[in-house]
């Protein structure tokens, strides 16, 4: 008897945290921040990457590719940069579809990749050679994971947001960022240096930009029913 | 069937000294001022093990023949004195072979290793980390920059740990992924390991050294021939060591110089 009561206690709790769940649908608001993301000064020179060790990687690169820790373009903007909502979202929910970060050429394409805490992760190997990918987590479980040529993508996730530096166990060069985060209201600047972080309901919001060199640079931004703006400028130094 | 096994033995034996006998499987073109003396050194040591390699197992192989009737009435010889003589002489012959081997190569080692590198040679420094090598070269400077371990960063190509924000001497110093030299030239390399053991091995220099982590091993060579060399790690590593490999090009003075104007423009 006693039992069956607590299975409809836990039913009861069930269902009505469900109904809670589609009660408050994410606002699909129509407000967005947009802007660009540039440096001054002088920013340190990318160096060119040396694969000869590796022919089937550097066979696929016409030219060298460089390191990527501070990936400019013309207009001294700054790509690769992470801008979010830090503070003020409301909006977010658990994502339905997996993200997909690819080894290819002996480098991590994207180099910078957002997702969710909690979001499925797939990582495909799409070379020749063997990959040991190495996410250098601190707050989150670090692990690496050897992939042979041919072998099935990882299927893995992070509970805890967290900007996660990976590196390749095998290939010194290669490296890239998982920024997981507990907001979907996300946008990676392009080579342009623009974001647009698109779906957002009026209201005040903490937006925070991220560049693996730089840090972290914070503005609170008020958005009404269409675009807001926020720029960023980091100090870039030769060294 | 003890004849069958004296024939077996005399077969693989004569076979395993022919292929030394016609340097079927020998050692890469030697590129380096250094190579012909250890490989006369070599020579040396494979005719005289040979030698006693093919003596010992050809007796081996007529002993087993002569004894494999099954003739209970047959004498058998012993070693004057039984066995203690037997190893004692063994003990002695032995030891007189690997003495002179080690007396008479000693001078092609001592070349290589005891040698101090000549005044105006061209010093590199090389950086080998899981799974990879990597080479610094002073920059128009001519001056190397402090190494700071700390500082060491793959992602942004920072191998050897440079400190260019306070240290003027490292912000011209070249470090690239293939060790590029000019031929004829004098070379010096300073091995320094990030990690685990590595080795240095090119078998066309006739030169592998092994890299310990901590300590800076000199090592010195001067290349013979213009070409593009492996330069492979001889020391388990870990489970990239069979990748773990880079390039030697030696080039011609001028093309050298030209390349390192490339290299330091980036």
């Amino acid at each position: 008897m006693r039992m069956k009561f607590f299975a409809a206690l836990a039913l009861t709790v069930a269902m009505g945290s469900a109904l809670m769940v589609f009660a408050t649908p994410p606002p699909a608001g129509s407000g967005s921040i947009t802007g660009k993301v540039t440096y001054t000064g002088t920013p340190m020179k990318m160096k060119p990457i040396d694969m000869s060790k590796e022919p089937s990687c550097a066979k696929q690169h016409a030219t060298p590719i460089t390191t990527e820790n501070v990936a400019t373009g013309p207009g001294n903007t700054l790509q690769w940069v992470v801008v979010y909502i830090s503070a003020g979202d409301e909006g977010t929910t658990t994502a339905s579809q997996g993200v997909r970060y690819d080894q290819k050429g002996c480098q991590y394409l994207p180099h910078v990749l957002t997702m969710l805490a909690g979001q499925q992760l797939q990582i495909y190997n799409d070379d020749q050679t063997s990959h040991n990918i190495h996410p250098l987590a601190k707050v989150n479980q670090e692990w690496n994971k050897s992939q042979p040529p041919g072998s099935p993508p990882i299927d893995t996730k992070w509970d805890k947001p967290e900007f996660i530096a990976v590196k390749c166990n095998i290939h010194p060069w290669m490296h890239g960022y998982f920024a997981v985060l507990k907001t979907s209201h996300v946008s990676i600047t392009g080579e342009d240096g623009t974001f647009d972080i698109k779906g957002l309901s009026p209201g005040k919001y903490t937006v925070t930009a991220w560049q693996e060199q730089y840090g972290t640079k914070t503005q609170d931004v008020t958005v009404g029913a269409g675009a807001a703006t926020a720029n960023f400028v980091f100090t870039a130094t030769p060294y | 069937m003890g004849r069958l096994f004296a024939v077996v033995v005399t077969v693989i034996t004569l076979l395993s000294v022919s292929f030394f006998v016609m340097h079927t499987w020998w050692m890469p073109v030697d590129i380096s001022t250094t190579g012909p003396a250890i490989d006369h050194q070599l020579e040396e040591t494979m005719t005289g093990s040979g030698l006693l390699f093919l003596g010992g197992q050809l007796l081996l192989g007529l002993f087993v023949w002569q004894s494999s009737d099954k003739n209970p009435a047959r004498k058998i010889k012993i070693f004057p004195g039984g066995a203690n003589p037997l190893v004692a002489a063994a003990i002695i012959l032995v030891g007189i072979e690997i003495l002179t081997l080690t007396f008479v190569g000693s001078k092609a080692w001592a070349a290589v290793n005891l040698v101090p590198a000549a005044a105006d040679s061209l010093h590199i420094d090389v950086q080998a980390e899981q799974f990879a090598f990597y080479f610094r070269y002073a920059g128009p400077d001519g001056q190397f920059g402090g190494l700071h371990p700390d500082k060491i960063d793959d992602g942004s190509g920072n191998y050897f740990g440079l400190d260019p924000a306070n240290d003027v001497a490292a912000r011209d110093d070249v470090v690239v992924g293939s060790l590029v030299i000019p031929v004829n030239r004098p070379i010096l390399l300073t091995l320094h390991s990030k990690d685990v053991g590595h080795s240095f091995y090119v078998p066309e220099l006739r030169i592998q050294q092994d890299f310990v982590p901590g300590i800076e091993i000199p090592v010195h060579f001067t290349a013979t021939q213009t070409g593009k060399f492996e330069i492979v790690c001889t020391q388990l590593c870990g489970l990239g060591h069979y990748n773990m490999k880079a390039y030697l090009q030696v080039m011609s003075e001028a093309d050298y110089e030209q390349w390192l104007k490339g290299q330091e423009g980036q």
